[in-house]
C-alpha cells in the first residue's frame, strides 16, 4: 500500500518530485500529467487541489489554480479523474491543499476517497500541528494516509522534533522564508540543510519552494533524500508545445543534468 | 470575552503556514505581558486621550429618540483622529510592534480606513509603512491612497485574485511570510489568526468602557438595553460590545451588510448565508462555494464587504449571546441621508448600516438604545451624492 516508504527506501540517488495543479492548464489534464511524469522519470506526484485563496504559494501557483477554478475543477472531480488512476500507474501520489477544501468536502469523506483511489499522502500547510494531532490524526491513520508536515528555516529545534515525530512519509522544509515560486539564493541556505541534517530525523527530508532548475535542485539535495518543483513546472506548461514536449523537455532539463553527473561520477 | 486556548466556543485558531508560526508564536507568547504592564497602558492610554481624541463623546440624540419613541444614544467614534475607530487599534499594535523591537510595519487596507489609521500611527512611531492594498479598491478610494503616501506609507497594489481586501489581506500574509523578522503586521480587524482577534478585541474595548462610565453618569445605569453596530469584520462591535457579554440586560445587536439583500447573490451577509469553514487563518462563518472557495462579497460599503466574519461574532451569533441582522445597500443609504438631515453628522456608510436598523425593530419607550457611530461619512460623498 504504502507506495511513499517504497520508494524512499528503495531509491538509489536523489528524489525528484513534481507538483502540478489538478484542473490546469485544462480541465482533463490530471492522468494526462501524472502519466507523463512517470513515463519520464519522476519518482513522486504532488498533485494541487486548487483554492481561491492559497496563503503559503507565490503568484504562478495562484493564477493556475485561479485558471483551474475557471476551468470548473472541484475536489469532487479530481476524485473521479483518479478514480482509475492505480490501474495505470504506481507512482507515489500525494494531494496538496489548503485546509478549507477539505473542511467543506468533509473530512472523513476525504479520508475514505483518498485510499479508495490510492493517494499515498497529504500537504495541508495551514493544518497546523497541534490542531492535526488532537483532531486528525486518528482518522488520517485510519486510512493509512500520510501527513506531511513542513519545516522552515526558522522552525526551532524543539518544535522540529515534534513535527518529525507527528509526521510520515516525509517531512516537507521550505527553502528559505518565503512563499512558493521565489528564486532565492539557495546557497544562502546551507547552514540550515545542515543543520537538519544533523538532527537525523526520523522520516526523509524532501525541499521544495524555490527549486526551479537543475542547479538549484542538486544544491537542495546535497544534504537532503530529494525537492520538489511546483512553480517553475508549472511555467513550463504554459509553452504552446503538447503537453508530453513540454513535460519531457521539462523533466530532461532537471534529470539531465542529473544523468551527465552520474556518468562522470559525481555525487550529488 | 477571553478565547480559550485561542478559540472561541469552536471558533478561532491559528491556521497558518508553518512559515508564520514564528511570528504568531512571538505574538502569542508576548501580547499579553506587554499589553497588561503599566508602562505599556500609560503609553496608550495617553495617546488615547491627547493624540485621538477619547473619550468620544456619548451623545443622546434628541432628534432620533423622539422619531423612534425611544432613548438614542450615539457613541461619536466619528470624532477620533482620522475619522474612525480603526486608529484605537493602529495606536496599540504600533506600541506592541515596537515593544518587539520590530522595524517595519504591513497592513492591508479595503477602503482605506485601516491603512489610514495604520500610516498615521507609523508617521506618529517613525516606523516604515506598506499597506497593501487591491487594485481595484485602489481605483475606487483614491483620496485615502493619497492620504496614506502624504503620511509616509508605501501603497502597494494586490494584482491576485479579485483584488480586493482579501486578496491584500492574502498579500501582506505573504509578504510576512518573506520578512518574518524585523516586520509586524497590523490587522485591521477581529479577524487573522489567534492572537489577532483578541488583540485587536482588547484595543477596542475602550469603546464600551466608555460607554458604561458614560451612560453610569447620564442615566445612573452603566448597562444599555441595546447596543447596536455594524459588522464586518466585527472591530468596532466587538469594541462597543466587550464589556456588556454576559451582563444578562444587554442586547447586542450586529448589523451585516445585506448589500443588494441576501438572497440576491450580491450581499456581504455572512453570519446568514456563510458556512464554517477557514479564511485567514481562523475557523469562523465565510461565504463559499460547496468545494470551499471563497466568494465575493458586495456591499456599499467597503468596510463590510468581507467574506468572513470575525470568530469571536462567529461565537457570538452561533451561541445566540448576540443577535445578528442584516440591513440592504438602499437602507443604509438611506439611514445615512436622514442622519445627516436630522442631526447634522454624516455617518460614514458602515455605521449608517447600525442606524439603518433602528427602522426595523421597535424599541420600548423607556430603553437605552446605543447606536455605535464608528466612523464619520466624508469619504463616502461620491456614494452618497448619487442618491440626494
Amino acid at each position: 500500500m504504502n507506495q511513499l516508504k517504497e520508494l524512499f527506501e528503495n531509491k538509489e540517488g536523489k528524489i525528484l518530485s513534481i507538483y502540478f495543479t489538478a484542473g490546469f492548464p485544462e480541465l482533463n489534464d490530471t492522468e494526462k500529467i501524472i502519466l507523463e511524469l512517470d513515463r519520464n522519470g519522476v519518482d513522486l506526484i504532488e498533485i494541487g487541489i486548487p483554492f481561491s485563496d492559497p496563503l503559503a504559494d507565490g503568484p504562478i501557483i495562484q493564477a493556475s489554480g485561479q485558471q483551474a477554478l475557471d476551468n470548473g475543477m472541484t475536489l469532487e472531480l479530481l476524485f473521479q479523474q483518479l478514480k482509475n488512476i492505480r490501474s495505470k500507474t504506481q507512482i507515489p501520489l500525494v494531494l496538496m491543499g489548503y485546509f478549507n477544501s477539505i473542511m467543506q468536502f468533509g473530512e472523513e469523506r476525504f479520508c475514505q476517497k483518498c485510499a479508495e483511489v490510492g493517494i499515498d499522502g497529504v500537504i495541508l500547510p495551514d493544518l497546523p500541528l497541534e490542531f492535526y494531532q488532537d483532531t486528525y490524526k486518528a482518522l488520517f491513520e485510519q486510512y493509512g494516509l500520510n501527513n506531511i508536515l513542513l519545516i522552515n528555516p526558522q522552525t526551532s529545534e524543539e518544535r522540529i522534533r515534534k513535527i518529525d515525530a507527528v509526521s510520515s512519509g516525509f517531512v516537507y522544509l521550505v527553502s528559505s522564508n518565503s512563499i512558493t515560486g521565489s528564486n532565492k539564493d539557495l546557497s544562502l541556505q546551507n547552514e540550515y540543510f545542515e543543520r537538519i541534517k544533523k538532527m537525523e530525523l526520523n522520516n526523509p527530508k524532501m525541499v521544495g519552494f524555490g527549486i526551479h532548475d537543475a542547479k538549484s535542485f542538486d544544491h537542495a539535495t546535497k544534504q537532503t533524500e530529494g525537492a520538489i518543483i511546483g512553480s517553475a513546472f508549472i511555467k513550463s506548461l504554459s509553452d504552446r508545445a503538447t503537453l508530453e514536449t513540454k513535460i519531457e523537455k521539462f523533466v530532461k532539463s532537471i534529470q539531465g543534468a542529473k544523468n551527465i553527473l552520474k556518468e562522470a561520477n559525481l555525487e550529488l | 470575552m477571553q478565547p480559550t486556548n485561542g478559540f472561541y466556543g469552536e471558533f478561532g485558531g491559528a491556521f497558518i503556514p508553518e512559515m508564520l508560526y514564528p511570528n504568531v508564536n512571538e505574538l502569542e507568547n508576548e501580547y499579553q505581558e506587554i499589553i497588561n504592564s503599566e508602562d505599556f497602558q500609560d503609553e496608550f492610554r495617553n495617546l488615547l486621550r491627547d493624540y485621538v481624541g477619547r473619550p468620544t463623546p456619548l451623545y443622546f440624540s434628541k432628534n432620533l429618540s423622539e422619531i423612534y419613541q425611544t432613548n438614542i444614544f450615539l457613541k461619536r467614534e466619528d470624532l477620533n483622529h482620522t475619522g474612525a475607530h480603526k486608529i484605537n487599534n493602529t495606536i496599540g499594535q504600533i506600541l506592541l510592534a515596537k515593544r518587539l523591537g520590530k522595524q517595519r510595519i504591513i497592513a492591508e487596507t479595503g477602503a482605506g480606513q485601516h491603512g489610514v489609521a495604520t500610516a498615521t500611527a507609523c508617521a506618529l512611531a517613525g516606523m516604515k509603512c506598506s499597506v497593501f492594498m487591491g487594485e481595484v479598491d485602489i481605483q475606487r478610494q483614491a483620496p485615502n491612497v493619497k492620504r496614506m503616501e502624504l503620511l509616509g506609507a508605501e501603497v502597494i497594489p494586490a494584482t491576485s485574485g479579485s483584488k480586493t481586501l482579501k486578496d491584500a489581506t492574502n498579500e501582506a500574509i505573504r509578504e510576512w511570510i518573506n520578512n518574518p523578522v524585523d516586520t509586524h503586521y497590523i490587522i485591521g480587524s477581529v479577524v487573522g489568526p489567534h492572537p489577532y482577534p483578541d488583540m485587536v478585541a482588547q484595543f477596542q474595548s475602550v469603546i464600551s468602557e466608555e460607554i458604561k462610565v458614560q451612560l453610569k453618569e447620564l442615566i445612573g445605569n452603566e448597562n444599555p438595553d441595546h447596543v447596536i453596530a455594524c459588522v464586518g469584520g466585527g472591530s468596532n462591535a466587538i469594541g462597543a460590545f466587550y464589556h456588556f457579554i454576559d451582563n444578562g440586560q444587554t442586547n447586542l445587536i450586529a448589523v451585516e451588510a445585506g448589500g443588494l439583500g441576501v438572497d440576491s447573490g450580491k450581499t456581504a451577509a455572512t453570519i446568514a448565508l456563510g458556512k464554517k469553514g477557514i479564511i485567514h487563518g481562523s475557523k469562523t462563518f465565510l461565504m463559499q462555494t460547496n468545494d470551499g472557495q471563497i466568494v465575493e462579497p458586495h456591499s456599499i460599503s467597503a468596510g463590510l464587504d468581507y467574506p468572513g466574519i470575525g470568530p469571536v461574532h462567529a461565537y457570538l451569533a452561533d451561541s445566540g449571546k448576540g443577535k445578528v441582522v442584516s440591513v440592504t445597500d438602499e437602507e443604509a443609504i438611506k439611514a445615512g441621508i436622514f442622519l445627516s438631515r436630522k442631526e447634522g453628522i454624516i455617518p460614514a456608510l458602515e455605521s449608517a448600516h447600525a442606524l439603518a436598523y433602528l427602522e426595523k425593530e421597535k424599541f420600548g419607550k423607556d430603553d437605552i438604545v446605543v447606536v455605535n457611530l464608528s466612523g464619520r461619512g466624508d469619504k463616502d460623498l461620491a456614494t452618497y451624492q448619487k442618491y440626494i
